[in-house]
C-alpha cells in the first residue's frame, strides 16, 4: 500500500512541482528549508488549499485527481491535521474538543480510551484550552485529530513551537504513537533530530522540487544531497538488538547488513532501535589495524564521494549489504586511501559515538 | 455576510445598513413613515394580509428602536466575526465539520461576547430612542412613550420638572447599568474563552 502525492502549482515566485510515492503505513517526513513548498503540499491534502493540478491518493482512497474532477472538500475528507499551534477550541473543554471529530466520524479502527490512554492525556479532561501548557495542548490536538477516524495523518510542524524541553516531553508520545496505530502520517519538519527519531521515509523538497525521496536510511547518507552536508549530518539505521554481553558491558544491534556493539542497553532481545552514526565520527581504513580500542570495524564499498567545500571536507559514502554509512574525511585522507567509487574500504566507528534511539 | 464574503453591491448594502447611524433620527423615522404606514408599500401589505397596524403602535415604537440600533448590531457582529480566528474554522472542517456545523459550534460561540455585548448596548440605546419613534409612532403614554419622550413631554408641562428629574435619573441609572453589564458581560466570556 502507499501514499502517493502528485501536485503543482504556480506562486508569484516559484513554481512548485512536486511527485512522490512512499509505502503505508509509517511515517514520511517532509524536509527542506522554509519557503520550500511543505506547507503547500500539507494543505493541498488536507483539501485547504486547492492547486492547479493535484492528485492525491492513499491506500486505495482517492483523495483528489484534478485530471478527473475529483476534490474532497476537506470536511468530508477524512484527513486529520496538526496544526503548529495546536488551535484547540477555546469555548470547549478538553474533552469535547477530543470528541468534536469523533462525534462526527463513522465508526473506526481509533478507540477513545487507547487514543486518551496512548496520549497521557486523562487527568487533563475537564481543563480548558487555555490552562493547558504548550506541550499538553499539542498532545490534546493530536488526539483530537486522530479520534476523527483519519485515512492519513498530517503534521505540520507539530513541535516547532514548543522550547527543547516540551520537544523532549512529546516525544515518546509520537513513537508510540506510531507503532501503536498503523497510520500513514505525513510530517513536516526542518529539526534533523525530529528526522531521526519519527522518520521512515524521507521526502527532500527545496524551492517547490522533490531532491530525493526514499527509505530514511538511504537518503540519510547520500552524499550528494543537502542533508549529509550539514554538520550534524551521519547515517541512521534501523536495527535490532541480537544480542548482550553482560560482562564486556556491551550490546550487539543488527541492520543494514551490519553489526554494531554498543554500551550495553537496556532492552530485550529482537528489540527495534534506530542508530544514528555521525559523520564525523566513523574512521577510514584500507586494512584493519591491530590492537585498537574502537568496537565496530565494518567492512563496505565507497559509493559515492563529495566535496564539501565549507568545511574543506570530504564526505565519503559507504554502501554496506542494505544501507550506507557517511564519513567526513580531509581530502588529504582520500588521496592517501586511494579511495574512489567501487573500493573496499573499512568504517571504523567507536561503540560510544553511535546514538541508539527509541523505535 | 458583511464580514466574510465579497459580493457585488456589498458597499451599497453596508451603506443602507449603517445609513440609521448617521441620517437624522427624524428623517429616519419619516421614511419608516412612507415605507409602513398604512399606504406605504410594505405597510398596506401588513395591513391587508395580517391585519398589523405599525404606524403608532407599540409594535412600531419597537420597529424604529430596532432599525436605529441595527447599525450598532451589525457593527459588533461584524467586528466579533472578524475577531474570530479562522484557523479553528479551519480545523473544524478537517475535524468533518460541515458549513453550517462550523458556523453555530465554532464561529458563533466565539463570536459571543462581541455579540451580547453589541445587544446590551443597542437595547440601552433603543430605550433612549427618540427622533425616529415621535416621528413614526408618536408619543402615546404607556404604549410609544420612550424615556426620553416622556422627560420631554414632562417639560411642556407647567411644574413638570421634578418628574422630568426622576425620568433622568432612571434614564442615567439605566445607561450606566447597561454599560457596565455589557463590560462585565464581555470580560466574563472573554476569560472563559481564555483570551
Amino acid at each position: 500500500m502507499s501514499l502517493g502525492v502528485r501536485l503543482r502549482y504556480r506562486f508569484p515566485s516559484v513554481q512548485m512541482d512536486i511527485a512522490f510515492e512512499v509505502p503505508t503505513p509509517g511515517v514520511t517526513v517532509l524536509f527542506g528549508p522554509s519557503g520550500s513548498g511543505k506547507s503547500t503540499i500539507i494543505a493541498a491534502a488536507a483539501g485547504l488549499l486547492r492547486p492547479d493540478e493535484c492528485r492525491i491518493a492513499v491506500d486505495d482512497t482517492l483523495l483528489a485527481d484534478t485530471a478527473s474532477g475529483v476534490w474532497l472538500p476537506p470536511e468530508r475528507r477524512r484527513v486529520g491535521l496538526v496544526f503548529q499551534d495546536a488551535r484547540l477550541f477555546p469555548h470547549m473543554s478538553v474533552a469535547t474538543n477530543l470528541r468534536f471529530g469523533w462525534r462526527r466520524a463513522p465508526q473506526g479502527p481509533v478507540r477513545f480510551d487507547e487514543v486518551v490512554e496512548l496520549l497521557g492525556i486523562g487527568q487533563l479532561m475537564t481543563r480548558r484550552p487555555h490552562t493547558l501548557s504548550g506541550g499538553e495542548r499539542q498532545r490534546v490536538a493530536i488526539g483530537r485529530a486522530l479520534l476523527a477516524q483519519p485515512h492519513l495523518l498530517l503534521m505540520d510542524e507539530p513541535l516547532a513551537s514548543l522550547d527543547t524541553a516540551r520537544k523532549a516531553e512529546i516525544m515518546p508520545y509520537l513513537t508510540r504513537l506510531k507503532t501503536a496505530l498503523r497510520l500513514p502520517i505525513l510530517y513536516v519538519t526542518h529539526s534533523l533530530e525530529e528526522v531521526a527519531q519519527l522518520a521512515d521515509s524521507l521526502v527532500l523538497i527545496e524551492g517547490g522540487q522533490v531532491i530525493g525521496s526514499g527509505p530514511l536510511s538511504e537518503i540519510a547518507a547520500r552524499v550528494d544531497l543537502p542533508l549529509a552536508q550539514r554538520d550534524d549530518a551521519g547515517a541512521l539505521l534501523l536495527c535490532r538488538v541480537v544480542e548482550h554481553d553482560v560482562v564486556r558491558q556491551l550490546s550487539l544491534l543488527e541492520g543494514g547488513g551490519a553489526a554494531f556493539w554498543v554500551p550495553l542497553l537496556d532492552a530485550p532481545l529482537g528489540a527495534e532501535r534506530r542508530l544514528r552514526i555521525p559523520a564525523r565520527e566513523v574512521i577510514l581504513a584500507g586494512k584493519a589495524p591491530d590492537a585498537i580500542s574502537v568496537h565496530n570495524i565494518v567492512p563496505g564499498e565507497v559509493r559515492r564521494i563529495a566535496s564539501d567545500t565549507t568545511r574543506r571536507s570530504v564526505l565519503v559514502e559507504i554502501a554496506l549489504a542494505r544501507g550506507a554509512l557517511v564519513s567526513r574525511v580531509t581530502s588529504d585522507a582520500v588521496t592517501r586511501l586511494a579511495l574512489s567509487p567501487g573500493e573496499p574500504v573499512l568504517a571504523l566507528i567507536k561503540s560510544t559515538s553511535i546514538e541508539v534511539l527509541e523505535n | 455576510m458583511l464580514a466574510r464574503y465579497r459580493f457585488p453591491g456589498r458597499p451599497i448594502l453596508n451603506a443602507l445598513v449603517h445609513l440609521p447611524l448617521v441620517l437624522p433620527p427624524v428623517v429616519t423615522g419619516w421614511l419608516l413613515l412612507i415605507i409602513f404606514g398604512v399606504r406605504g408599500p410594505i405597510g398596506a401589505l401588513l395591513n391587508e394580509w395580517f391585519g398589523v397596524r405599525l404606524v403608532f403602535t407599540t409594535a412600531g415604537a419597537a420597529v424604529a428602536c430596532a432599525v436605529m440600533t441595527f447599525p450598532v448590531m451589525v457593527r459588533a457582529v461584524r467586528l466579533s466575526l472578524e475577531t474570530a480566528d479562522p484557523g479553528l474554522e479551519q480545523a473544524a472542517r478537517t475535524l468533518g465539520a460541515g458549513r453550517l456545523d462550523r458556523l453555530f459550534n465554532v464561529t458563533l460561540p466565539l463570536a459571543s461576547p462581541g455579540i451580547l455585548v453589541g445587544a446590551i448596548v443597542a437595547y440601552a440605546t433603543c430605550l433612549g430612542e427618540f427622533g425616529a419613534v415621535i416621528t413614526f409612532a408618536a408619543n402615546i403614554p404607556g404604549q410609544t412613550q420612550t424615556l426620553p419622550l416622556a422627560i420631554y413631554a414632562a417639560l411642556q408641562v407647567p411644574g413638570g420638572e421634578s418628574k422630568a428629574a426622576e425620568l433622568s435619573l432612571v434614564s442615567l441609572t439605566l445607561a450606566l447599568i447597561g454599560l457596565l453589564l455589557s463590560e462585565w458581560i464581555g470580560r466574563r466570556l472573554n476569560v472563559m474563552l481564555g483570551r
